[in-house]
């Protein structure tokens, strides 16, 4: 299951780009400091390989296990 | 790794980093060695200037901010008064290979034990984007606007390969950042290097090629590409020295 702190995200897009299943897109609400978030579009092909939260530069991203495939 | 769980060594709150700065991701990864091996309450950052020193507020271990370049020196002071402790210094390119050279060299030279985290961005980000000594060729800087010319501002340097050539470190390696992949291979560096120090083996350095959107005048997903054409073919990536075992 990915959960995303949106008020640490800076709407960089890397876990989006590196996201190999195309669980996340960037969404159309921004946080309390003006960046757009990326939203959960498509969490069943999740498969909890947490690339996504390795690649966030801000740690904005939790990954665990259940939810999904996994 | 199927699970990420956000280290406690940073603050809950938005670094101070810009968006899609691979500064904050090193940072991040420092935090989760540390945490992997139950080293954080035993840690000591020795934080340099520029961008770097952004880690004060961030940091949530102990360190030290120290003049500028001299984080060696200031390391090798703490680490022989605590040896006990795991010490690193936290540096960028521009605050290492200009002003500190002489301190890094020595450092390494002594063979010190303590761990040098090396993040590289070939620019000075802080200051506005002026051509630091590990400027790429031809790359635009505020100070070298038609791009760095070699006959008057000479060649980027390559840290790694310098101090690889000394007698006294133990482990000298480079990753990139930028993909996936180079993360992976950087935070195993690093806990490499960390062991290492831990086992009282000597100096360690690791080299982390970042990158700099706002000076670069890119979007964060434009560096990565910016880096893999430009910035991997002369920087290469991969272990120098390794006598650890």
């Amino acid at each position: 299951m990915v959960q995303i702190n949106e008020g640490l995200c800076k709407s960089c897009g890397y876990c989006v780009k590196f996201c190999p299943k195309q669980v996340l897109q960037i969404g159309h609400e921004r946080n309390r400091r003006g960046h757009f978030f990326p939203v959960v579009v498509n969490e069943r092909s999740c498969i909890t390989c947490a690339v996504c939260a390795l690649m966030c530069p801000e740690g904005a991203i939790e990954v665990s296990k259940g939810g999904g495939k996994a | 790794m199927a699970e990420y769980k956000r280290s406690t060594m940073i603050a809950d709150a938005p670094s101070g980093y810009c968006p899609g700065c691979l500064h904050s991701l090193a940072t991040r990864l420092v935090s989760d060695v540390l945490d992997e091996l139950g080293q954080g309450d035993n840690s000591l950052n020795v934080i340099s200037v520029g961008c770097s020193a952004l880690n004060i507020l961030y940091w949530n271990g102990d360190f030290c901010s120290v003049a500028h370049g001299r984080a060696p020196a200031a390391a090798t002071g703490i680490k022989r008064t605590n040896p006990e402790r795991l010490v690193f210094a936290y540096q960028g390119d521009g605050d290492l290979c200009a002003i500190g050279l002489a301190e890094i060299m020595s450092a390494a030279n002594r063979g010190e034990n303590f761990t040098v985290i090396f993040a590289n961005n070939q620019t000075y980000g802080m200051t506005g984007g002026q051509m630091a000594p590990t400027t790429l060729i031809g790359q635009k800087t505020t100070t070298t606007v038609y791009g760095r010319d070699p006959h008057s501002t000479g060649y980027p340097m390559k840290m790694c390969e310098l101090i690889s050539t000394l007698e006294a470190p133990v482990y000298v390696a480079r990753f990139a950042l930028n993909s996936p992949k180079g993360v992976r291979e950087a935070r195993a560096g690093i806990k490499k290097a960390f062991q290492a120090q831990m086992q009282g083996r000597g100096f360690t350095f690791v080299e982390l090629l970042t990158n700099c959107p706002t000076n670069w005048h890119m979007t964060p997903l434009q560096t990565l590409d910016y880096m893999n054409t430009n910035t991997i073919p002369y920087f290469k990536p991969g272990v120098y020295k390794d006598i650890t075992e």
